[in-house]
């Protein structure tokens, strides 16, 4: 199972890094929520993997997964939210105000 | 008794001006009055108890495991200076508001005045000294705001900003002196460091603490060679030069050396240092000042001279050295405040400020030419006045050290000094009042408003009485001040205006005379003065550093900065990747540990493969935006399926609501973008970045295997244990979200709200035009809300909202919470907006989502708050259960209240960012609909 995960995170993050190094905005930002796909299970699977064992408390169990990646990840998903609103948002104002979509802001030659 | 209100009120009374202020104009002026009188009402039942002897110390723990306290102390020095500081205050305050036009904002004026007041008490009344240098720094930040009060001007707004670069400089010196000085005493209270004089001056960082202490001084009290702030800084209205140079900013510097005296006073290293800048700052700022020809001019460089005649003082290190130093911070501040005064009428009522035109003005206001020449005679060192009282002392003194080789020097130049001084006072009250006609004044000068002299009557009312009395006048306060500053008994001293022929006197009188002499030869001197002496200006070597600052900090941002992203982020990824490398290869175990790993399934593979080719798909589909955007979608989905496995629903949960608000959000935007990204980049730059992208993803897969086959500690084990009896939730992670860390929890919503408040200033009022056609090349269908799909929405509605009420109320305990409850009731009413339109949804939802999110930040910070009351930290949660008929059992926990803040912080967001978009998409629509029928 672990494989499986260290196939998936690196995936993720290599797509990630190929588009935020492509030069319009719409790639840019579509790479950099791969890449937050791929930082928010790296970040979860810090507490190494549980099947099975969500940590909601019930007597008699004693064996729980990792609160507390879950926790950093939950608000973490909740704030790149917030970040690719706020890029995608951005590069509509760019495309507008510069009259192409360019991550530099202008045409290359 | 109350010592820390003293400082604190006018912090406060500074908002209540500025509120009261849209009443009426004058508001201000009696509330800031009415302020001050308040804060002297506070400080009046502690001077009994200081008088006799008692050194008054108010404690607040602040963050005790730093030993960092609230302290504030008020002695004998404290005392002194909180009167003038509240005593000058007010007057300044009456004055103001006559001074003021009707053009310039009196609230605002007297809001920075308060401000800058009350930062200056709580220098002069702080017992902790990182407390005070906090208050140091707040003297810099308000003098910068009252300096540049008019901010139309531009040599305010420069004047404020070298005051600003000057002390501010000065005070991140006086930061590492403090903390070299509390490190060598082992605390930061006045008391014991006071105390330990001895052991400071012997200890190694003697003087590199010094010399950072005395650039704090010196820069604050314009000493030589940073006294060029000063003048600069008179672009301020008057009443604020009249307070900052007399008995407050620039006294702040000299404070400190009276208050650290017995600290760090009696080594060589303090003689020389403070001596030498004294001493030429005396000299050189009174030269200067007799070639002035702006009148405030004048008398911003005679306060540097005097501000350098008070460090020489205290520099001499003698008791008696000392006391005469405090009895010139007393009259100079009363002299001076009244000549600034007295500056800014004539400049009032003369309209110039120009000693080449205004002449003979004595027929014109002979009351406050009268006055003027007091506080001028006083300042010059004229007998019967109190300026001549310090002096004297000051010229005794400085002949203690003449029998010391160069002794002769201290003596001579404090005598030239003194003649300099004389010559420019002459100058103020001859040239100005008397000596021939006005030289065509902008207006017809007369005398200000009754109530505009009256400070200055009171002043000069003082210059006299303790100039013709002062030990029935100033000896009490001035003896109990010195005991302050010593911090034992106070030497003996005779304050008499005659102490028969002595050298001093004799000093005095070759002064007066050698000043009158001066005077009289004065056109010549000038003439020689401007062709030589007048191009050396330290002002242009400070424009020169900072312009060359510039110079280096552009060219910094140049090398580093290429103007392309595409550039930076590769340079970015290499740099990334090499530390990768570097770390990988310091680390010599095996890349797999000894964990026991879990067996794979089928279900697993599959979806990994199906994770894996979509994540694949998107990057080589890229240039086709909507396809791409589609399987990033099936990738965040999958990525919630993957929450699912490993145990993590509460995650799960958030990824699937954040998914669908994501694509949605993208596609409103993808429809003003262009559907196709152009082939751009060159084979060589793409296979380039396929290397860079592959290694990152070889890299972060090496590191994921490393960690998963290796076992770890966890600190998981007290939040599982606590998470029940603590935060009376079972779901944990719920429980650490709004209980053991709610504080991180606050901050993310405030970021996630400044975000969407971000975007909504964005896409305020902006104007896009979408494509008429989709990539296809196909017109948009014109049904653009399908009545089958709005009816069943509106259906869904209430069943959804139920929902996303269940999921937060039950979060304590299962899987749910606000973010998620939040993000799942903001999908329900985006799906009004997408089935019914943003016009059909926008009437009926009428709330303003900025006040949702305000409300949920208020919300959850009082939850937080309201623990205060119970006296437990902040946002400490309780909970109890109650028992309800048919419902059963049901759990109330304040950490409840917190989440529905959580709730409604997301619901605004999400709802205010795509509301607007949507408003964004409605204009374009109208605008194509428009274009189509024409």
């Amino acid at each position: 199972m672990e494989a499986l995960v260290t196939i998936l995170i690196g995936t993720l993050t290599a797509c990630g890094v190929y588009l935020a190094l492509r030069g319009r905005t719409f790639p840019v930002v579509l790479g950099l929520t791969f890449l937050s796909y791929a930082v928010n299970l790296f970040l979860l699977v810090m507490g190494r993997l549980t099947v099975g064992k969500p940590p909601i408390i019930v007597d008699g169990i004693t064996e729980y997964a990792d609160p507390l990646p879950q926790a950093l990840v939950l608000t973490a998903i909740v704030i790149s939210f917030a970040m690719t609103a706020f890029v995608i948002v951005l590069s509509l104002k760019a495309h507008l105000e510069m009259g192409n979509d360019h991550v530099d802001g202008k045409h290359k030659p | 008794m109350n010592l820390s209100l003293v400082a604190l009120i006018p912090f406060v009374g500074a908002i209540l001006v500025a509120s009261i202020s849209r009443l009426g104009r004058l508001h201000a002026a009696w509330g800031a009055g009415t302020v001050t009188l308040l804060a002297l009402a506070f400080l009046y039942p502690m001077i009994a108890d200081v008088f006799s002897g008692q050194i008054i110390i108010q404690r607040f723990s602040w963050i005790p495991m730093l030993g960092l306290d609230i302290v504030f102390r008020l002695d004998g020095l404290g005392l002194l200076f909180s009167l003038m500081i509240l005593g000058i205050g007010l007057l300044i305050i009456l004055y103001a508001r006559y001074y003021l036009s009707e053009r310039d904002d009196m609230g605002r004026f007297f809001a920075y005045l308060l401000m800058f007041m009350g930062s200056m008490l709580g220098i002069v009344l702080s017992e902790n000294i990182i407390q005070l240098l906090i208050f140091w720094e707040l003297t810099s930040l308000s003098s910068f705001l009252l300096i540049s009060y008019w901010q139309h001007r531009q040599e305010s707004r420069s004047g404020a900003r070298m005051a600003l670069a000057v002390t501010g400089g000065g005070g991140l010196a006086l930061l590492g002196g403090f903390l070299l000085l509390g490190e060598i005493c082992g605390s930061y209270d006045l008391s014991v460091i006071l105390a330990s004089g001895d052991s400071i001056r012997a200890h190694a960082l003697y003087l590199p603490t010094l010399i950072l202490v005395l650039l704090g001084a010196f820069t604050k009290s314009a000493q030589f060679p940073f006294h060029f702030w000063l003048p600069n800084a008179m672009a301020a209205p008057t009443p604020v030069s009249a307070y900052l140079h007399s008995a407050t900013m620039v006294k702040a510097g000299v404070f400190l050396l009276a208050r650290l005296f017995p600290a760090l006073s009696g080594t060589p290293e303090w003689f020389w240092l403070v001596c030498t800048t004294g001493l030429t700052t005396l000299l050189v700022a009174a030269y200067i000042a007799m070639f002035k020809h702006d009148l405030k001019g004048l008398l911003a460089y005679s306060t540097i001279s005097h501000l350098g005649l008070i460090t020489l003082l205290f520099g001499m290190g003698t008791p008696l050295a000392a006391v005469a130093g405090v009895f010139h911070i007393i009259n100079h501040a009363i002299f001076k405040a009244s000549l600034f005064m007295a500056a800014g009428i004539i400049d009032h009522e003369a309209g110039t400020r120009d000693m080449r035109r205004l002449r003979g003005l004595w027929r014109f206001m002979p009351h406050t030419a009268l006055l003027a020449m007091v506080a001028a005679a006083s300042m010059a060192g004229v007998p019967l006045f109190n300026g001549f009282l310090s002096k004297e002392m000051f010229f005794a003194e400085t002949l203690h050290h003449a029998n010391q080789p160069w002794g002769w020097l201290m003596p001579t130049a404090a005598t030239l000094a003194g003649i300099f001084a004389v010559a420019y006072s002459l100058r103020f009250i001859h040239t100005v009042f008397f000596s021939g006609e006005p030289v065509d004044l902008p207006k017809t000068p007369h005398e200000p408003p009754r109530w505009m002299k009256v400070p200055v009557e009171i002043l000069v009312g003082l210059c006299l009485l303790v100039g013709i009395l002062p030990a029935l006048t100033v000896e009490p306060i001035l003896a109990v001040a010195s005991a302050g500053v010593l911090q034992g008994p106070v030497p003996d001293h005779d304050l008499a205006i005659w102490h028969g022929f002595n050298p001093a006197l004799w000093m005095s009188i070759i002064a007066l005379s050698g000043g009158i002499l001066i005077y009289l030869v004065r056109r010549p001197l000038s003439a020689l003065h401007d062709r030589f002496v007048d191009r050396v200006e330290f002002k242009s070597l400070y424009n020169y550093l900072l312009n060359q600052l510039f110079k280096i900090s552009s060219y910094i941002t140049y090398l580093l900065n290429s103007n392309s992203l595409q550039q930076m982020l590769f340079v970015f990824m290499i740099f990334i990747l090499m530390l990768g490398l570097a770390g990988f290869n310091e680390n010599a175990s095996a890349l797999t540990g000894d964990r026991a790993l879990l067996p794979m399934d089928g279900v697993s593979i599959l979806v990994t493969l199906i994770l894996v080719i979509a994540a694949i798909g998107a990057v080589i589909l890229h240039r086709q935006r909507l396809v791409s955007l589609i399987l990033m979608g099936a990738v965040g989905l999958g990525v919630s399926l993957v929450f699912i496995k490993f145990s993590a629903p509460d995650l799960a949960l958030t990824q699937l609501s954040v998914e669908v608000v994501t694509i949605v959000l993208m596609l409103l935007a993808l429809y003003f973008l262009p559907q196709f990204s152009p082939l751009e980049s060159g084979n060589y730059i793409r296979s380039r970045d396929v290397m860079v992208a592959t290694a990152a993803g070889l890299g972060v897969s090496l590191l994921v295997w490393a960690i998963l086959t290796r076992p770890y500690h966890s600190i998981a084990d007290y939040f599982l244990s606590n998470s029940v009896p603590g935060g009376g939730g079972t779901n944990v992670v719920n429980v650490i979200l709004v209980d053991f860390r709610g504080y991180d929890t606050l901050g993310e919503i405030t970021v996630l709200a400044l975000a969407g408040l971000g975007i909504y200033a964005m896409l305020h009022q902006l104007k896009l035009s979408g494509s008429e056609q989709d990539s296809e090349g196909q017109t948009w269908d014109r049904d653009l809300h399908p009545v089958i799909m709005a009816s069943f929405v509106r259906l869904l509605l209430p069943l959804a909202l139920l929902v996303s009420v269940y999921i937060l109320l039950r979060g304590h305990n299962l899987p749910g919470g606000g973010f998620i409850a939040g993000l799942i009731t903001a999908v329900a009413l985006i799906m009004q907006y997408l089935a019914n339109g943003v016009t059909w949804a926008h009437t009926r939802l009428s709330v303003d989502m900025h006040n949702v999110i305000g409300a949920g930040i208020f919300i959850a910070a009082l939850t937080g708050l309201a623990s205060w009351f119970f006296d437990h930290p902040f946002l400490t949660s309780t909970f109890s259960y109650l028992h309800w008929p048919i419902i059963g059992e049901f759990e109330l926990a304040s950490a409840m209240i917190f989440d529905l803040g959580v709730y409604l912080v997301v619901v605004g967001t999400t709802l205010l960012i795509l509301i607007h978009l949507g408003l964004v998409h409605k204009e374009s629509h109208l605008t194509n609909v428009r274009k189509r029928i024409r």
